[in-house]
């Protein structure tokens, strides 16, 4: 049991240490170490952790990293996979609020986050096809998948109202053609 | 007492805050205000420095703050105080997801949830296209379609996406890989 929690522990504190921006950019990594090497959960189970995530208070992060942590091992596991996203932030900016105030201004520093943000995109951009492929299966679900882009590019719109809009969309469509119950998944 | 203070305030932040990391801004701006803590210049400064360090922007902005009012502990209560409302709130949806997992409607429900989010991620990469690789100012100085693209980031965008079809590494390995890039060739 204390083993299990230290691996989870562990895992989260990987991933707080190498994420660069939001919870979002979590993905990629996430997606690897989870699904690919750990086969904790299938990429739709965390695309259902995001959905749930983003409708929640709370860090987007810290809640998918709950969420993972709970099913793992419940409520000793989410407070390990809370801590663990935490932890490296809590040590890396300690360090920067006490001894390196205008790291941000450090020419090096910039260079470096240039090209990291480069490849962030880069790796979002491959975490999205592949969730392309397993979540949005026919004309309905690209419809809402290119307007919720478009709606969160262009308008002001909070992401809450988008991801309960196609929730009701999802079970107004569901109900109102029943004959595509069997096949749904 | 400032550690219990500090938790307080924090604790509310993560108990309303709705949306990610950037919806707590507005709350630590009333928190400046209200408590005088800090000035509302460090919020700008802590976005710069929370985006520039690894770690989700949330986590980050709390220790900061934590950090600059109570020293290193009041970083890490800060810290405590903003996760724990998440731990015990998805603790509970879960709790009742599991309950309702095959449920008609619940099921309809993640059927519509799948393709927004997958949307909601493409358009958070997008915002990181338009941040790092155009530049829209000298564009609409110039109008040249030659400004509005950084042609050297763009090659590398190029570059690193077909490695990472490729090759299918680990994704440190590539952020790694681009912070050596970005110094060597001043990005």
């Amino acid at each position: 049991m204390l083993h299990e929690l230290m691996t989870i522990y562990l895992l989260f504190f990987r991933m707080g240490a190498v994420t660069f921006g939001g919870g979002y950019a979590m993905l990629p990594i996430l997606r690897r170490e989870i699904v690919e090497n750990h086969h904790w959960v299938d990429e739709e189970t965390i695309l259902d952790y995001y959905a749930l995530s983003q409708g929640l208070p709370g860090l987007i992060a810290v809640n998918v990293a709950v969420f993972l942590g709970y099913r793992q091992r419940r409520l000793p596991g989410a407070v390990a996979a809370a801590l663990g996203v935490a932890s490296p932030c809590i040590l890396i900016i300690s360090l920067i609020a006490v001894f390196l105030k205008n790291v941000q201004d450090n020419p090096y520093v910039q260079h470096a986050l240039a090209g990291i943000s480069v490849c962030v995109v880069a790796l979002i951009l491959d975490a999205v096809l592949s969730l392309w492929k397993k979540g949005v299966k026919d004309p309905l679900g690209m419809t809402i998948c290119f307007s919720i882009l478009a709606l969160s590019l262009f308008t002001r719109i909070s992401p809450i109202l988008l991801v309960v809009t196609s929730a009701l969309v999802g079970i107004a469509a569901k109900v109102r053609r029943p004959s595509e119950e069997e096949t749904a998944v | 007492m400032i550690y219990l203070q500090l938790f307080w305030e924090f604790f509310k932040i993560g108990l309303f805050a709705i949306g990610g990391g950037m919806a707590t801004l507005p709350f630590l701006q009333r928190l400046s205000e209200s408590t005088g803590w800090f000035s509302p210049a460090l919020i700008t400064d802590m976005v710069a420095i929370s985006e520039s360090t690894p770690g989700p922007i949330g986590i980050n902005m709390a220790t900061y703050v934590g950090c600059t009012v109570a020293g290193f502990w009041g970083g890490v209560i800060a810290t405590m105080g903003e996760v724990l409302p998440a731990i015990v709130i998805v603790v509970a949806v879960s709790k009742s997801l599991e309950k309702f997992r095959g449920n008609r409607v619940v099921d309809a429900a993640f059927y519509g949830l799948r393709p927004a989010v997958t949307g909601l991620i493409a358009a958070a990469g997008i915002g990181v296209v338009k941040v790092t690789m155009l530049h829209l100012d000298r564009f609409r100085e110039t109008g040249l379609l030659n400004d509005l693209f950084d042609l050297r980031k763009l090659l590398f965008f190029g570059l690193f996406f077909f490695a990472i079809r490729k090759f299918k590494l680990h994704p440190i390995c590539y952020i790694a890989c681009a912070a050596a890039i970005g110094i060597l060739f001043a990005f």
